[in-house]
């Protein structure tokens, strides 16, 4: 049987059951590289340049780790742009490159280029060409293509319902995960999937707030529409896929009374992220937000007294038990002197 | 209305002569200084790339001396630049300037509707005007190439290197006041003659490729004016870039003149064998082009967390081993220190010259 090797990365936690839908249909057996480890930083933070940005670095560990496996090929996508007018980042773009370049006796690469900025034409030509690697039936490849998508379909529809894309995946693949305990705060917490998700890169931020007691709210969660709608109202249209969502969300999130805050966990050095974070700071008026950037040297204990005070502060902002007079975020000490 | 722009090297002299022609005023924020990269340090997203925050500081400082229009370039990505305009507009007026904002988006197919943007901005202007106009501005700024490609070669053998440096901004003030085509030719064939009767020394000079991202190769301000420096190194520079290559291809689609670019994709596979956005592929592209020609060393230069220049720093250490030329990296921001830059540069030059002379020995037989 036919081996193919998928990195567990970037673009894994977007479109995995697609991916493993089709290879499965034209009968290859896929390999996914385990979950992010401490170990698979360290080779990748040891592989890669210095300024690129975490994900792709964890994304390096995880080739590192494949590479050790006997499989026929590896698959290493080059996502330029996923939907009209839209790019993904250029590092995606030139993704397969930099692995060739810094990973020396690999097996081959499949890196077809997912490009449908103009049209899908050509995505669909190259679809059937990479198929054909596996079996010379075009009709089987057209079949794999539409279970794929429907796979994908599901799977999207399971991240709705409040899981994170990862969960979503477990649950695709029948594994039972976490279930949701009562709340006391809704919090959108927003990201780069393939750094939100990954709870080494975003050192367990999601179970650490669902522990806190916080529900969460991820941009798959939210009605798309609405989402695209939000995202209208600033002047240009952001030309990253998954830029756009993000302040989107923010924007369709601010508006929401239940709401209680905000967190977005950015990456040192990612290129939309420093934009992104500053757009939605100007949109969201006073929703209380916290803006968490990461890297490789990041400490997990400043992590969670940051996020302990921002959930504190929101309880208190929320509550109002405490008779002090200290000020929580947009207020101050003396505006509720007389509204009793 | 009083127009002014960023600065983007010496852009500044053809776009004053583009708006000088069409009777507008402009002001031309105050050359980059150390304020300059403080007030947009300040004001901007931390961790924005330099390019960025030196806009602002260059639109802070221009619109304190009284400018009330701004033009930008705008783009559409996916590298960083196509948003630059947006953010920029939001800080300077969350910081309480009245300005408005002219967009230069780059013109999907026709030359033409960059054009019309630019009339738009003038009154009462005729194309043929307009087209005078572009025409001077054009010339301008293939002189001013010029003029830097003359400084660049003959920085390196030259024997008094300040003699030089004062002569090449003597030259780009003597290009900047010359008022019709004719004048500004005759003026640079006469710095020409004068640059080339500058005493030379007879020391080994080296050859470097200097690529990266077009700003900070354009910008003394950003990098340190590292041509300046290497030059005073006994180096001679080629660029990847030069101003002339950047309007053509981003502004105007290369519609103006034809370019060697077709070539240098060529030259990137297979190394780089996609787009990825501002100059990345284009980096990989003269990296092998000037290995080919037996240049020295390259150095690649690019604004911290550049994304394309990430992609194409990553693959450059293997066009290093497979085209046998060094490389070294160099990335600039806020932090940078003179000091640092500079011993990174002797470094690397000294290494070269090494490697030079251990080629001449074994060649010789020694």
């Amino acid at each position: 049987m036919i081996r193919v090797g998928i990195p567990h990365g970037l673009f894994y936690y977007y479109y995995y059951p697609w991916w493993k839908t089709f290879f499965n249909h034209l009968g290859a057996e896929v390999v996914c590289s385990n979950p992010t480890t401490r170990l698979t930083v360290d080779q990748g933070v040891g592989t890669a340049v210095d300024e690129i940005c975490f994900p792709l670095k964890v994304y390096f560990g995880h080739v590192l780790e494949l590479k050790r496996y006997a499989l026929d090929w590896i698959f290493i996508p080059r996502m330029v742009s996923v939907e009209h007018r839209s790019y993904i980042c250029p590092k995606f773009m030139g993704l397969p490159d930099m692995i060739r370049a810094s990973i020396p006796d690999l097996p081959p690469i499949i890196d077809i280029t997912v490009d449908v900025s103009q049209s899908d034409r050509i995505l669909k030509r190259d679809l059937l060409q990479l198929g054909k690697l596996f079996t010379p039936r075009e009709s089987k490849i057209r079949e794999a293509i539409k279970r794929a998508r429907e796979e994908q379909k599901f799977c999207d529809t399971l991240a709705g319902q409040g899981y994170t894309r990862e969960e979503a995946i477990q649950l695709w693949e029948g594994k039972a995960t976490h279930s949701f305990q009562t709340s006391i705060l809704n919090l959108g917490v927003l990201g780069h999937g393939y750094s939100l998700y990954d709870s080494v890169i975003n050192m367990n931020l999601i179970n650490r707030l669902r522990n806190m007691g916080c529900r969460l709210w991820f941009p798959e969660s939210l009605d798309e529409d609405e989402v695209e709608r939000a995202a209208t109202a600033i002047p240009k249209r952001v030309f990253w896929t998954l830029g756009r969502k993000m302040v989107g969300s923010a924007i369709y999130l601010s508006k929401q009374p239940e709401i209680d805050g905000i967190i977005y966990l950015a990456c040192f050095g990612c290129g939309p992220d420093s934009l992104i974070g500053e757009i939605i700071e100007r949109q969201i008026g006073d929703k209380p937000y916290m803006l968490l950037t990461v890297d490789e040297h990041s400490g997990e204990t400043g992590m969670i007294t940051r996020l302990e005070a921002f959930c504190d502060m929101l309880l208190r902002r929320k509550n109002h038990i405490y008779e002090d007079n200290l000020s929580t975020h947009g207020q101050y000490a003396d505006c509720h002197k007389g509204t009793i | 209305m009083k127009i002014t722009f960023p600065h983007m090297g010496n852009m500044q002299i053809a776009i004053k002569a583009l708006f000088k022609e069409l009777k507008i005023e402009t002001i031309p924020p105050p050359p980059v200084s150390q304020r300059t990269l403080e007030l947009g340090v300040k004001y901007s997203p931390e961790f924005a790339c330099l390019p960025l925050k030196v806009n602002v500081g260059n639109f802070i400082e221009a619109l304190e001396l009284g400018a009330d229009t701004i033009i930008m370039a705008g783009g559409w990505g996916p590298c960083r630049f196509g948003y630059y305009a947006q953010i920029e507009r939001d800080i300077l007026n969350d910081l309480g300037f009245t300005f408005d904002m002219v967009i230069l988006e780059a013109p999907e197919s026709r030359i033409t509707d960059l054009l019309n943007q630019l009339r738009l901005i003038g009154e009462k202007v005729s194309l043929w005007q307009m087209g005078k106009a572009v025409n001077f501005a054009w010339h301008k700024l293939k002189a001013v190439d010029y003029w830097e490609k003359c400084y660049e070669r003959y920085l390196g053998p030259a024997l008094d290197k300040q003699a030089v440096n004062d002569l090449y901004s003597r030259g780009l003030q003597q290009i900047d006041e010359a008022d019709c085509k004719r004048e500004v030719t005759r003026r640079l064939q006469k710095l020409e003659t004068e640059i080339e009767q500058i005493p030379r020394h007879n020391k080994p000079v080296l050859n470097i490729g200097l690529v990266g991202e077009v700003y900070t190769i354009l910008e003394p301000g950003t990098n340190y004016n590292i041509i300046r420096q290497l030059g005073e190194l006994n180096v001679i520079i080629s660029r990847s870039i030069y101003m002339s290559d950047w309007v053509n291809d981003h502004l105007l689609k290369g519609k103006l003149i034809k370019s060697n670019h077709q070539h240098i994709i060529n030259c990137a596979e297979p190394y780089l064998n996609h787009w990825v956005g501002g100059h990345g592929q284009e980096t990989i592209g003269y990296a092998v082009d000037f290995a080919r020609q037996k240049y020295d060393g390259l150095i690649q230069i690019g604004p911290l967390t550049c994304m394309p220049e990430i992609v194409a720093q990553s693959i450059l250490g293997k066009v290093s081993t497979e085209q046998g030329i060094p490389c070294m990296t160099m990335y600039f921001d806020e932090h940078s220190g003179s000091a640092g830059i500079n011993t990174r540069l002797e470094a690397f030059i000294d290494m070269l010259n090494r490697k030079q002379c251990q080629q001449l020995m074994s060649e010789g037989g020694f």
